[in-house]
């Protein structure tokens, strides 16, 4: 059996990288995500990667622009308002076609908010963020484990299909401690081979640009085309979820992350109390598992959507059900964080009483 | 026959789009010759503004990259990093650079980033059709200051080079013209030197280009020549603001 260690989260994260073959790491301050670039300036120096604390989250995601035009794996973390400020070059890097790794542990919003766990940032991460017609591959962790082996499935999803991916992380996933198995093999950077888009000198080939955009009349419409086809292929072939309870089941919980968490232990009370409840947990918010939302429909009536904003991801939930099903909603904003009672009650208002 | 004059293999072979009389395709042309003569056009990766040179992607001869515009040095620092064998040069503009792309530009500096920038003043935004720059001159007419730049509401220009000699960080700041063939032999002079100190792996070099806009100005290429003198070189004085190899010594 692996190795496991009590970590948290966001040193969790910090190894993940780092075990992902990613030594590209730039960043700037602010809470709740400090713990990365802080453990993740000691791990780079020990590993010879690249740590670079830069002069605002501006300049962090374009170092990444660079590194990752240059063929490395590069990553940055931030928080809310420090996403805000990078989503100009996020869409740039989605429209070079490159993959990069940015890490949300999002807080309270809007503006300077708090430094408290929210998930407000679902619509910027799951529609595109920046502008021009563009999606990020976004996914949700739930615990420690996760934070510690997103990241290598993000940079292989990413460059899979050359576009940028986020991970959607909160300050509670961030700051918990809890056991993280050392699951993975590490990757040996070197043993990633030369990307087919790095520029890194023309010797012995032709000369290559990365850029996003082409002046020749209807080209950028016909890029636009084509990346539109990457989506429909993202959409159809990746879509994770992790369903409990769910086949028949009166109520089904959607929620990810923290409200996930949370969610989980409400069903364990209500099935106690023998209601029949399952959970949806989605893993890609974007592509969102639809169709397993569509399947369950058919044959579950109720739907209860938990999130820690004023409700997003439930656009998503009534896209996926075609509005066939009933969908409730139970939201904390601003950094409130739901309990379990406070979900049981709202279950079973939805059922009408215990069943 | 013997050939005396051609295009230098560190400029392709595509017709550049710039306005008679533009410095820019007097710099790009500087730069083709020393991608060849200091044998680096194979191991660069050059880095296009948004401006009028955006196009720069598509001139010179070598790998290249177009990134937001002001964001130049915060890319060359990415590539720089991740392949340090790589000389890497930002090119870039007045709005670019002094505008938009202030903060990234100083820290690349203060880091002593190992990089080469080459910054054209021209003191008006070209591309966007003759807006008011951070270098438009006092009292200089632009689309965005038609009476001329109102000190008093739009305050002064910046000194780029003498802002970045403020900081310990750099390795080289020169500011050049080419508004003559005596100064566009002296900035071919600087740019090498600029190129030479990354491959030397001393830092950051940057050399900023006093350059004509007779569009952008709304002069003849001839009077544009004569504005450099007249009028610009004596706000934007020419020499040397840093070298650290004299320093070193």
């Amino acid at each position: 059996m692996a190795e496991k260690k009590l970590m948290y989260g966001n040193h969790a994260m910090v190894e993940g990288v780092l075990a992902a073959g990613c030594r590209f790491f730039a960043g700037y301050p602010i809470t709740p995500q400090n713990e990365i670039p802080e453990f993740m300036s000691i791990r780079m120096n020990e590993e010879g990667g690249v740590f670079v604390q830069t002069e605002s989250e501006i300049a962090a995601i374009n170092m990444l622009f660079g590194a990752s035009a240059a063929g490395k794996r590069a990553m940055t973390s931030s928080s809310s308002p420090g996403i805000s400020l990078m989503q100009e070059g996020i869409s740039y890097i989605a429209g070079a076609n490159l993959p990069v790794l940015v890490v949300n542990v999002i807080r309270g919003g809007p503006g300077l908010g708090n430094i408290a766990p929210a998930q407000s940032d679902y619509y910027q991460a799951t529609r595109g963020g920046g502008h021009g017609d563009y999606f990020t591959i976004t996914l949700a962790p739930h615990s420690a484990q996760d934070l510690y082996e997103f990241p290598k499935l993000a940079f292989e999803l990413g460059e899979k299909y050359r576009n940028p991916a986020l991970i959607l992380a909160d300050g509670l996933l961030g700051q918990m401690m809890e056991p993280v198995e050392f699951s993975m093999t590490p990757v040996d950077p070197g043993s990633l081979g030369e990307r087919e888009w790095a520029l890194s000198g023309c010797k012995g080939r032709e000369r290559r640009v990365v850029r996003s955009y082409d002046l020749k009349p209807g080209r950028l419409e016909e890029m636009n085309i084509e990346r539109t086809e990457k989506y429909k292929t993202i959409k159809e072939k990746e879509q994770r979820y992790n369903a409990q309870y769910c086949s028949k089941a009166d109520c089904i919980i959607v929620a990810y992350g923290t409200a996930a968490r949370v969610s989980d232990a409400a069903v364990r009370m209500a099935r106690q109390k023998g209601m029949n409840v399952g959970l949806l947990r989605p893993i890609t918010l974007w592509p969102f598992p639809a169709d397993i939302l569509a399947d369950l429909a058919k044959t579950t009536e109720n739907f209860l959507v938990v999130e820690m904003n004023c409700g997003q991801m439930i656009d998503d939930v009534k896209l996926a059900t075609d509005c066939r099903a009933k969908i409730a909603f139970h939201g904390r904003p601003g950094g409130g964080v739901p309990t379990p009672p406070e979900i049981l009650e709202k279950i079973e208002q939805v059922l009408g009483g215990s069943k | 026959m013997k050939k005396l004059f051609g295009r230098p293999a560190g400029l392709t072979d595509t017709l550049m789009r710039y306005c008679p009389g533009c410095g820019h395709g007097i710099v790009h042309r500087i730069i083709g010759e020393l991608l060849v003569e200091l044998d680096i056009r194979e191991r660069a990766v050059g880095i296009a503004p948004v401006g009028c040179s955006v196009f720069a992607d598509e001139y010179f001869n070598c790998d290249m990259i177009q990134p937001p515009h002001g964001r130049g040095p915060a890319v060359s620092t990415g590539i720089k990093r991740a392949r340090p064998d790589c000389i890497v040069f930002s090119y870039q503009g007045d709005g670019d650079l002094a505008a938009i792309g202030t903060a990234e530009i100083i820290h690349a500096a203060a880091r002593n980033e190992c990089i080469t920038v080459v910054f054209i003043n021209n003191a008006i935004f070209g591309m966007t059709g003759g807006q008011m720059a951070p270098t438009t001159l006092p009292g200089m007419k632009s689309t965005t200051s038609v009476k001329g730049r109102d000190i008093k509401k739009q305050g002064y220009p910046i000194k780029v080079c003498e802002m970045l000699a403020s900081l310990d960080g750099p390795y080289y700041l020169e500011r050049c013209s080419v508004h003559t063939p005596k100064n566009i032999i002296k900035t071919k002079k600087a740019l090498k030197t600029a190129f030479t100190n990354q491959v030397q792996e001393h830092g950051f070099s940057l050399v900023e280009i006093v350059s004509m806009c007779p569009t952008g100005w709304g002069v003849t290429p001839v009077e544009s020549k004569n504005y450099i003198e007249e009028a610009m070189v004596p706000y934007f004085p020419l020499g040397i603001f840093r070298d650290r190899s004299k320093e070193e010594v």
